[in-house]
């Protein structure tokens, strides 16, 4: 239970960090809020030879909005994000969410960044940042890219960043006048990681569904969308039995996995119930 | 591996140390400055007894590295009160047996801590929300939250 050897680096400024990265590359670690990094360190589930701490570079701590985008910087704590009145303005579903993210001691640690570059499958936030269609901005010592969250969850703790990449900062659209959000989840205990989460958000014109979004955690590798059960409401008058046969399909589209926690068929009736309570909620909040 | 220096200000006190890099937080406080007052249960940030306050905020000792303490304010539980002189919150947890075996009462007492010194008017919602992040598995919670509840009276009335 106590981490194996490595060598520490603390970086001041995002140069150090991705001098250090681009140094040591695949044989460090990035040191954020440590949440997730720490326990799978003391298990000894993970061996780096070398931790890069970026704690210091408070320069990635910011939440603002400009030009109608929420920047949200990577080493931003999980406590600043649920207590932000941006976040609550500009991106209700993240706030949401944050109602089932972790304990107080664990957010006030752990970041954003972190938490999204852990790429972990029942965590919350990845389905947040699919369902509202964020862009993850990865920085290394040769520049800069933008990556959609939707090519962002590879796989299993599994990020689409190279060695030598930070992820930077969260750029998410500010919600649209008369969108519809919605997260719910379904976990052991209080504070847990989702058996089921589903984030959600809906834009109805005319009073037809002009556009949607259904985004699980807990289900799979990784946090995924329902492309099928998102198009199967477009153009169609909302209505409750819709929702219901939205949950119905969206349970048809996933591929649970069993754990110790909940077999595949249980988190398949989860993605049908909370599909359809998430559908109908955004939809209630619509306008 | 090359040990780094640490300077950290515990309950008030300035300490120098050398570390080894993967020496846990807990462990430091617990075997290198010799306040045993912070537990480690589970060391992967779930029981929550080996949270300390890390300049104002609880956080799990065990998921910090004694490195990263460097310029840090921490407050342990030997810095809450003294048997003579007790914090509210501990005079609070004896008074409503808000303890058994006592071995999550530190990390307990910190949660509570922080919440009362943050939302003096904490509601009963905002208290089962906090003691939630640390687990006791003798007092089935009942006793802790009134605990709570009456520490947040005595911190009301103007006990400290």
């Amino acid at each position: 239970m106590k981490p194996p050897p490595f060598t520490y680096a603390r970086c001041a400024t995002v140069d150090d960090a991705l001098a250090e990265l681009a140094a040591h590359g695949e044989r460090c670690k990035v040191l954020a809020g440590g949440q997730s990094l720490v326990p799978l360190m003391n298990l000894r589930m993970t061996n780096p030879e070398r931790l890069v701490d970026i704690n210091g570079l408070t320069a990635l701590d910011y939440v603002r909005v400009e030009d109608g985008i929420l920047h949200i910087g990577a080493l931003a704590r999980h406590t600043t994000l649920r207590d932000s009145d941006l976040v609550a303005e500009h991106c209700p579903l993240m706030n949401a969410a944050y109602q089932y993210v972790g304990h107080k001691p664990v957010r006030n640690r752990g970041t954003i960044g972190g938490n999204l570059s852990h790429a972990y499958p029942a965590s919350e936030m990845p389905a947040v940042v699919l369902a509202v269609e964020a862009t993850m901005v990865a920085r290394s010592a040769s520049g800069e890219r933008a990556i959609a969250a939707e090519d962002f969850f590879v796989g299993m703790l599994e990020p689409e960043l190279e060695p030598d990449e930070l992820l930077v900062e969260i750029r998410i659209p500010v919600r649209p006048p008369g969108q519809g959000w919605s997260f719910l989840e379904v976990s052991p205990r209080k504070g847990d990681f989702a058996l089921v989460g589903v984030g959600v958000t809906v834009n109805v014109q005319n009073d037809v569904c002009e556009t949607v979004r259904i985004a699980h955690c807990g289900v799979g590798d990784r946090a995924r969308r329902v492309p099928e059960a998102e198009q199967s409401l477009l153009g169609q008058k909302p209505d409750e039995a819709l929702f219901r046969a939205t949950g119905e399909r969206a349970s048809q589209l996933v591929e649970p996995e069993s754990d110790y926690h909940a077999d595949a068929s249980y988190r398949r009736d989860l993605v049908r119930t909370l599909t359809r309570r998430a559908l109908v909620e955004a939809h209630e909040r619509c306008g | 591996m090359q040990n780094e220096k640490v300077t950290v200000t515990v309950n008030g006190t300035r300490y120098e140390r050398v570390v080894e890099p993967r020496r846990l937080a807990s462990d430091f406080i617990r075997h290198d400055l010799f306040l045993t007052g912070t537990h480690v249960g589970c060391e992967h940030g779930t029981c929550g007894c080996c949270n300390i306050l890390l300049n104002g905020e609880t956080v799990r000792s065990c998921l910090l590295f004694a490195v990263q303490l460097d310029g840090a304010e921490v407050r342990t539980i030997e810095g809450l009160g003294t048997i003579d002189e007790m914090h509210p919150v501990q005079e609070a947890f004896m008074e409503n047996q808000g303890l058994q075996c006592g071995f999550c009462t530190p990390g307990m007492l910190l949660s509570a801590v922080e919440l009362l010194e943050n939302n003096p008017d904490a509601n009963l919602d905002d208290i089962r929300s906090a003691v939630s992040s640390n687990l006791c598995r003798c007092t089935g919670y009942q006793s802790i939250v009134e605990s709570v509840v009456a520490a947040a009276e005595k911190m009301r009335g103007g006990e400290r």
